[in-house]
């Protein structure tokens, strides 16, 4: 196993540390930018070698997005970071935020520099208030270094960065309304286009990445992006952070090239917990359709496997299912969530998603009826793809997925009125 | 009024957003308000749209939108439990049922001391350490059993 990138100041008892971070050759990255005037589109072009990808779940070409930032506006442009993780399975940007987040500084500054940017936000998810207290400690520290404020490393270069604490909606992870809630408003997203890169925060042009991609750059600037490319496989460029969860032995973010063979992570997280069997797993967190153990048994982690299969690498969330997990239970559980955390604006979603919870809870109760499961497959129809947001499919990729490969726990359900799963 | 720590407080988030975008603050100044009073009032809401310029309804928006904020009183060490995938293939129930068994209250309810309130929460964005839950929306407690749960309940009781 290679040397870690993401997290590699993990060997650290203070990872977290700037004084630690500059041991791993933390911030040359930065300097060989500013020193040797590389050129936005220089750095553009070695991103996009790079072949990274969006880390948030979309998976979009992060030197792509860079290069949509209108070159010559004059006025305010910013750069936003969307640590807003709260995509069920997901807890790797976590790890970035509380045990590297210099690398993320780095990385938003280097992005800063590129586009010519002078304010950046950091959106955390509300719940982990410590990392969110990490990277405000990480940023004092990193101004007082001179790696942030008005005068970065001596060059006259500007760009500070500012922390903002997120409150409890799931939809803030969707970009636009991540703006919305950093302007003081509901999360409820926006009608794109126009997209962020012309009407962003504040109605000023924006860009927006994950943790993990900004995180990402310092590597991809320091040692060339081929090498980070190389990494990876053909179009899945460089390492990635897998967060494990569930039915494991040991549940953990695992940082790996991506094309690792699923069976090697699920190994990593030290296999399926004592003498139980593998079922089913989440590929990439919750919104994905759900595959069948065997099929992910022969499948890589990478964005082309996980989609040829029929689901999506998304956040590279890995939620593991023993055979001893009632698949009615795990989607009513899933169908709530969605319910509860749908913004409310777009009419298919608002009333899909209750629609979808209120079925999948009554065939968990036993009182299901034979058409329910057809029902169902046309509320999907009719919320997918009909609204402004992901969130709506993100509600109806699971209810296809759980149906497609476990419609017979379903329909046993409804006929016997009890479960099929014997705990 | 809002008291001179929250005020504080409220001026240094200011200062990290365009002078014109006081709005920008309003999630930080409910969060505030919640840390010292244990809930937001409608009254604090008020103060808060008044300190910042912006009209009541609007931060009645925010704080009805996001599910951290408590808009009633939440007893003095609110316990978020989440019960979301992870943590229910983990045992999230087992969490519940034994935080119900202890303290007596269900989700939304708080100990006749007011000592105590539990919530249901969504995911915390920190699956692996499922089963989890918060401790008034700062301290993440993780890979609960009903032994580590009793040891937190002895230690927020003292």
């Amino acid at each position: 196993m290679n040397a870690p990138i993401l997290l590699n100041t993990s060997h650290f008892d203070q990872p977290w540390t700037l004084e630690n971070y500059l041991k791993v050759g933390g911030y040359q990255a930065l300097r060989k930018v500013i020193e040797s005037k590389m050129t936005p589109d220089e750095i553009i072009a070695e991103v996009k070698l790079s072949g990274l990808r969006g880390r948030g779940g979309a998976g979009f070409p992060t030197g792509l997005k860079w290069s949509f930032m209108p070159k010559n506006y004059e006025g305010d442009k910013y750069l936003v970071c969307n640590s807003d993780e709260g995509e069920p399975g997901t807890c790797k940007d976590r790890d970035i935020l509380r045990f590297n987040p210099h690398s993320l500084i780095e990385g938003m500054a280097i992005a800063a520099y590129t586009m010519n940017v002078k304010v950046g936000y950091n959106y955390v998810h509300g719940e982990i208030y410590e990392a969110y207290e990490r990277m405000e400690e990480a940023c004092e520290e990193a101004r007082k270094a001179g790696y942030l404020g008005n005068n970065i490393l001596g060059s006259g270069f500007v760009f500070d960065l500012h922390n903002h604490l997120g409150y409890g909606a799931y939809v803030c992870g969707e970009e636009t309304a991540l703006l919305e809630s950093l302007e003081g408003k509901k999360g409820q997203p926006r009608f794109k286009p126009p997209f962020p890169a012309s009407f962003g925060l504040y109605g000023k042009p924006t860009t927006i990445n994950n943790t993990e991609t900004f995180a990402s750059i310092p590597y991809i600037i320091a040692q060339g992006g081929k090498k980070f490319a190389d990494m990876g496989v053909v179009n899945s460029g460089g390492v990635k952070l897998f967060s494990v969860s569930g039915h494991v032995n040991n549940p953990g973010n695992f940082e790996v090239p991506l094309g690792t063979p699923f069976k090697k992570l699920l190994e990593m997280a030290g296999g399926v917990r004592n003498g139980h069997k593998l079922k089913a797993v989440i590929p990439g967190g919750s919104s994905m359709p759900v595959l069948p153990g065997e099929i992910m048994m022969d499948l890589n982690m990478d964005f082309d496997s996980i989609a040829k299969a029929g689901s999506y690498l998304g956040t590279g969330a890995v939620i593991v299912m023993d055979e001893t997990t009632c698949m009615v239970r795990a989607l009513e559980r899933l169908s709530y969530f969605y319910f509860e955390e749908s913004c409310g604006q777009c009419t298919p979603c608002r009333e899909g998603t209750g629609w979808l919870y209120r079925i999948v809870h009554r065939i968990e109760k036993g009182e299901g009826r034979a058409e329910d499961l057809d029902l169902l497959l046309s509320l999907c129809e009719n919320i997918a793809g009909r609204t402004i947001c992901a969130l709506g499919d993100a509600a109806a990729w699971p209810v296809q997925g759980f149906l497609k490969h476990y419609r017979s726990e379903f329909e046993y359900h409804i006929e016997h009125k009890r479960c099929l799963v014997k705990v | 009024m809002l008291s001179d720590q929250i005020q504080t407080k409220i001026n240094r988030e200011l200062s990290k957003y365009p002078a014109d975008q006081k709005q920008s603050a309003v999630m930080a100044a409910l969060r505030f308000v919640q840390d010292e009073k244990g809930w937001i009032a409608p009254d604090a809401m008020a103060d808060i749209a008044v300190y910042l310029g912006m009209p009541q309804m609007a931060v009645f928006e925010v704080a009805t939108f996001y599910h951290m904020y408590n808009l009633k009183p939440m007893g003095k060490h609110t316990l978020t439990v989440c019960t979301n995938i992870s943590c229910m293939l983990c045992g999230s129930a087992e969490t519940v049922a034994h935080l119900t068994r202890r303290l007596g209250i269900g989700f939304g309810e708080v100990t006749a001391d007011g000592k105590f309130g539990l919530r249901e929460g969504e995911c915390m964005g920190a699956c692996v350490d499922a089963p989890m839950f918060t401790i008034n929306n700062k301290k993440l407690c993780g890979r609960l059993t009903s032994e580590k749960i009793d040891q937190i309940l002895a230690e927020l009781d003292k």
